[in-house]
């Protein structure tokens, strides 16, 4: 059977698809480091875009993920499903309450640094894109075997959300460019 | 690790990411190639919705606005079922939808469209699929509506659907048209799929098995989402 094809969410999916928030991943009993993640989508002009949404799908703390066919013998928390979905706000930024993800296994023997997994729609985006985010302040960045599958070296950057203190909050920044110079690396997966 | 992935996206079917006609993926479909990636344990595994449990009524758009009186306009039966391109059912598998009211207006600010309001109509349900992957909702006949994208444009009257299947990448959003709808041969976002017989499967068949007499006229539409890849041991059996 062929796969049925993917249309835009259009301008309108905040009547269905976010009307109640949805980006509080980590509550008061989940284990890890609280961090906030936000960010901007940006279009070919550097523009922010208002009606993007953001979806988010990681590991635990410890690098499990809530899911059957994650049969790692690692500790699962039950207070932490790992997905999130962000509308934009009126300075158009996408934000996640969340908890540092811990490493997972990658190809073969790798092991992969902590990182988020994401999909972003948009009215104009006919089919929604993949990327990820990785953390900036990671030393297991430098032996991640999907950066370092990106070829050009130059676009690893655009996936890595750089870190802040603020107000004694770890704050990570990201913006998402869809075109241009810097666009964001998108995979095929 | 040995991962059981899935089969990759087909591109003969999906739109590209640019596509001039509908003017606003021009400034924001990405123009540098995809990258490669081996799907490993964060891509096999997603969201699982399947101990949601919505609500009672929350696949009934007539009623769910709960103002305790119905939508306005031709009630309809939407049926349909899940499956993954091996022929396998998805069950458990959340579905949102969202839609213009009877006359062609969504409930969202943004839209300003002279047309009116329906106080009994949000415009947006969901459903999680039973064991056979099948799904049902009740809700308006949507009406089209007029956009921007060049003169005279006019949407075919369609429903957006949300669904995510077992895995991150098994995720689609897709929309769905009713069948003899003049205005879908013109309407860029559908024509944006190159392949005719893609541009056939988003649009609904009359299902007058599910119909109801003296009720609502009922639609199906059933989605295919990417699936495993065979297994050597199943491949050696062909």
């Amino acid at each position: 059977m062929k796969q049925t094809p993917s249309q835009t969410v259009g301008p309108f999916y905040a009547i269905a698809l976010t009307r109640k928030p949805l980006n509080v991943l980590a509550t008061d009993s989940t284990q890890g480091q609280r961090i906030r993640i936000e960010g901007r989508v940006l279009d070919g002009d550097g523009q922010p875009i208002p009606d993007a949404m953001v979806e988010v799908w990681q590991a635990n703390a410890h690098g499990r993920y809530n899911h059957p066919d994650d049969k790692q013998e690692k500790p699962f928390d039950p207070s932490f499903t790992g997905w999130g979905r962000s509308g934009t706000d009126d300075k158009c930024f996408y934000s996640f309450e969340t908890i540092k993800p811990g490493p997972v296994p990658g190809p073969g023997d790798t092991v992969q640094a902590p990182h988020i997994n994401v999909v972003v729609f948009a009215r104009g985006m006919l089919v929604h894109v993949f990327t990820r985010i990785y953390f900036s302040d990671e030393r297991a960045n430098e032996s991640d075997p999907v950066l370092h599958s990106i070829k050009n070296k130059d676009r690893r950057s655009t996936l890595i959300a750089a870190g802040e203190e603020r107000q004694g909050k770890t704050i990570y920044r990201l913006d998402i460019r869809l075109q241009g110079k810097d666009e964001t690396v998108f995979f095929d997966m | 690790m040995k991962i059981p992935e899935y089969k990759p996206r087909d591109w003969k079917f999906h739109p590209p990411y640019v596509f001039k006609a509908y003017g606003s993926s021009v400034k924001r479909g990405p123009l540098k190639k995809l990258a490669p990636i081996r799907q490993t344990l964060s891509e096999i595994t997603g969201p699982l919705f399947g101990d949601i449990k919505p609500d009672a009524g929350e696949n009934d758009l007539t009623r769910n606005a709960d103002t305790g009186k119905e939508a306005m306009g031709e009630r309809i039966i939407v049926v349909g079922r899940v499956l993954d391109e091996n022929e396998r059912p998805v069950p458990h598998s959340l579905i949102e939808i969202w839609q213009a009211n009877a006359a062609g207006r969504y409930r969202h600010a943004v839209d300003q469209h002279n047309a009116p309001l329906d106080p009994n109509f949000i415009g947006a349900g969901r459903c999680v699929t039973n064991e056979k992957g099948e799904y049902g909702f009740l809700t308006i006949k949507p009406g089209a509506y007029p956009w921007l994208n060049h003169p005279n444009a006019w949407r075919p009257a369609h429903i957006h659907l949300s669904l995510f299947g077992p895995s991150f990448v098994t995720r689609l959003v897709t929309q769905f048209f009713f069948p003899g709808d003049p205005l879908i041969s013109l309407d860029p976002i559908l024509n944006s799929i190159a392949s005719p017989s893609g541009r056939r499967r988003l649009i609904a068949s009359y299902a007058h098995d599910v119909t109801e007499p003296e009720f609502a006229l009922a639609y199906r539409f059933d989605i295919v989402l990417r699936g495993r890849q065979s297994t050597p041991f199943e491949k050696s059996r062909r």
